[in-house]
């Protein structure tokens, strides 16, 4: 239980268009195995653009970033995507899915992509996985024709496919009415306790965040209170 | 398993814009079919005059002409060997016109396996006359087997029966102008003069047209014992020797090689027709820059579908880089993409190049010069499907690349962010 999944050291961005501004300013800190963190903070503070660094996708910072240990910076483009593929899984606010995909498909293709296991058994998982969320009879639709609480429950399902060391979210429930908020947040609740599922989510929904194991509050890109 | 998501990805994309995908692979198909059935006619036309050239004119011709002899006495008077010699005016000898030895070179040349076949030939000026007008003329004795078997004889004849030289005393055929000229037809009566004065009678056996008119003007042919017969000459004269070889590039070198060997004059095809082949080539470089000028066009279709496939399509981009897709597996996702268009848009073109071509193969084309043709020609020469397919997909290679390099270089924050 003890394991740092993913650590973050004096982390810094800067952003020069159209002047220099800094807008991550010294930020550490650590995340361990099965932890449900949270990051709230007032708007512009800096909450997306840290996850998009502790996503890798964003490697324009200084500072340094280990995940399972693993220092991120010195790496190949191809390296990272690997990482992003095996132990990263998203979820974001504007359910991102892929609209000429199934649902299923959608599902399956991080772990397609892996490669690890043969299609049916990543099949099979998908298929638990969507059960597990209550939305396996849509499986075959098209991801286009879901309603939005569904498709974010599609974009979880995608995300732990590849069963990974820790979920970052973008305010997964921004977009959702009062009872989908809920039903997501019970996801993760349960993902958590039941198997040791690490999470981060960056969200504005102060109840959303009070009911996490810890939240971790932004103001002008720093740290004011772990 | 890796290349098989990346497959499945690019199959799902492609579909996604089918009627746009469509017609980029239809421009690709269209410039192909064009490509093919314009190659295979032009060079079905090159073959065509090529044949109508290389069946009438013999490959390597062995002769001897009217010359001043090369070695002069003094030249070979050992006191005045090592000094320069000027001799003015030197005469030739008018001895020399035929080939001697004709029987043992003919003897040496058949058990040349480079050789497909040999030809005797005696060559005469003649006047032909109708009424009181003489018409310059040539009459050809020649072995009319052997003729036919070469220079495919019997093609040429419009009326007659060429075989009446062999049985016919004193027969002729006569080239379709000069025989329109003389007024005459099959079973007429020819007047002929020859150089030294002597008249003949003959009777007209056959009319032939070659399709130049140069030769169907003055051209007339009779056996090779009625040509020693009119000149006067013993039975083994024979002025020319006509070789057909069977690889025809080695024209050049075998006319030099029998020209040393047989102490005779010798004319390759290769050398006095030069300027054939250079017609043929500008034709064939006419075909291909027409067909890849259509492929570039194509490949500009292609590059538009893909960019806009790929503005529309960022969101995906960016999801996929999200979930772990590479920037080099986006590029070969959109590759993939532009060649299988290119691919399938190529098949089709193959088929319908095929089916283009085979319709203009069936296009009448009467022309009084060729007899033996009745339709357009057309080439189906395997090499042009393979050149054509090897292009298309060059093409749409060239023309997703710079697309795909694009698309690989998609920031996936910036799009994630712009939402
Ligand atoms: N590409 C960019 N260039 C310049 N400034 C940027 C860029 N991206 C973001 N910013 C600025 O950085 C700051 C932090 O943005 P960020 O999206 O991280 O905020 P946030 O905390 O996620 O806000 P919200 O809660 O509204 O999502 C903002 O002031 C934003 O204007
Ligand atoms: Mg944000």
């Amino acid at each position: 239980m003890n394991e740092v999944v993913l650590e973050a050291r004096h982390i810094s961005k800067s952003f020069h268009d159209p002047v220099t501004l800094p807008i991550l300013k010294d930020i550490s800190f650590t995340i361990k195995k099965g932890e449900f963190v949270s990051i709230t903070g007032k708007s512009g503070c800096g909450k997306s653009t840290l996850l998009y660094i502790l996503s890798t996708m964003d490697t324009d910072y200084d500072g340094e970033l280990f995940i399972e240990q693993e220092n991120m910076k010195g790496k190949t483009e191809n390296q990272l995507a690997y990482v992003r593929n095996a132990k990263i899984g998203f979820v974001f606010q504007f359910h991102y899915l892929i609209h000429e995909f199934t649902v299923i498909e959608n599902v399956m293709l991080p772990g397609l992509k892996l490669g690890a296991h043969s299609e049916e058994e990543v099949r099979q998982r998908a298929i638990d996985q969507l059960r597990a969320l209550d939305i396996h009879m849509l499986a075959n639709k098209k991801a286009n024709l879901i309603s939005g609480g569904e498709k974010q429950r599609v974009a979880i399902a995608r995300a732990l496919i590849n069963s990974p060391s820790i979920v970052l979210c973008d305010e997964p429930t921004g977009n959702l009415d009062k009872a989908n908020s809920e039903v997501v947040f019970k996801i993760f609740k349960h993902l958590t306790r039941e198997r040791q599922q690490t999470i981060l989510v960056v969200t504005h929904d102060q109840e959303f965040a009070a009911n996490t194991h810890r939240i971790i509050e932004m103001e002008d890109g720093k740290i004011v209170q772990k | 398993m890796k290349a098989g998501v990346i497959l499945k990805v690019a199959g799902k994309l492609l579909f996604a814009r089918w009627k746009q995908t469509l017609i980029a692979a239809i421009g690709v198909t269209f410039s192909i079919t064009m490509f093919i059935a314009l190659l295979s006619f032009m060079v079905g036309l090159n073959e065509l005059l090529d044949n109508m050239i290389l069946n009438r004119i013999p490959h390597i011709r062995l002769y001897n002409e009217v010359m001043p002899s090369q070695h002069q006495p003094i030249t070979l008077s050992k006191v005045h060997q090592r000094r320069y010699n000027f001799i003015r005016s030197v005469k030739s000898v008018a001895s020399r016109q035929y080939i001697y030895n004709s029987i043992a070179i003919q003897n040496a040349l058949q058990v040349d396996d480079r050789i497909k076949g040999i030809a005797p030939k005696i060559s005469a000026q003649v006047f032909f006359h109708d009424g009181p007008i003489d018409i310059t003329g040539v009459v050809e004795g020649i072995d009319i087997e052997k003729e036919q078997n070469l220079f495919h004889f019997r093609e040429y004849i419009i009326s007659g029966e060429p075989e009446n030289l062999n049985t016919v005393g004193n027969s002729i055929i006569l080239g379709k102008s000069l025989a329109d000229k003389l007024q005459v037809s099959t079973g007429d009566v020819v007047r002929v003069t020859t150089a030294s004065g002597t008249h003949f009678v003959m009777k007209l056996v056959g009319i032939f047209q070659s399709g130049l008119q140069d030769i169907d003007k003055i051209q007339s042919y009779t056996s090779l014992a009625t040509a020693r017969k009119i000149l006067n000459k013993p039975n083994d004269y024979i002025t020319d020797l006509q070789l057909q070889i069977k690889n025809i590039d080695d024209a050049a070198i075998l006319s030099k090689e029998f020209s040393e060997r047989f102490g005779t004059k010798t004319d390759d095809i290769k050398t006095s027709n030069a300027q054939f082949e250079t017609g043929s080539f500008i034709r064939s470089l006419i075909s291909y820059s027409v067909g890849i000028t259509l492929l570039i066009v194509a490949g500009f279709g292609i590059y538009n579908i893909l960019n806009m496939l790929i503005y529309e399509k960022m969101d995906t981009i960016a999801i996929l880089k999200a979930i772990g897709f590479s920037g080099t597996n986006i590029k070969s996702i959109f590759l993939i993409i532009g060649l299988s268009i290119g691919l399938f848009g190529g098949s089709l073109g193959l088929l319908f190049g095929f089916l283009f071509s085979s319709l203009i193969d069936l296009i009448p084309f009467h022309t009084a010069s060729l007899p033996t043709i009745t339709t357009y020609p057309v080439s189906y020469n395997p090499i042009f499907y393979v050149i054509a397919i090897s292009f298309s997909l060059i093409t749409t290679y060239l023309a997703g690349w710079a697309p795909s390099r694009k698309a690989s270089k998609v920031d996936p924050v910036l799009i994630i962010r712009g939402k």
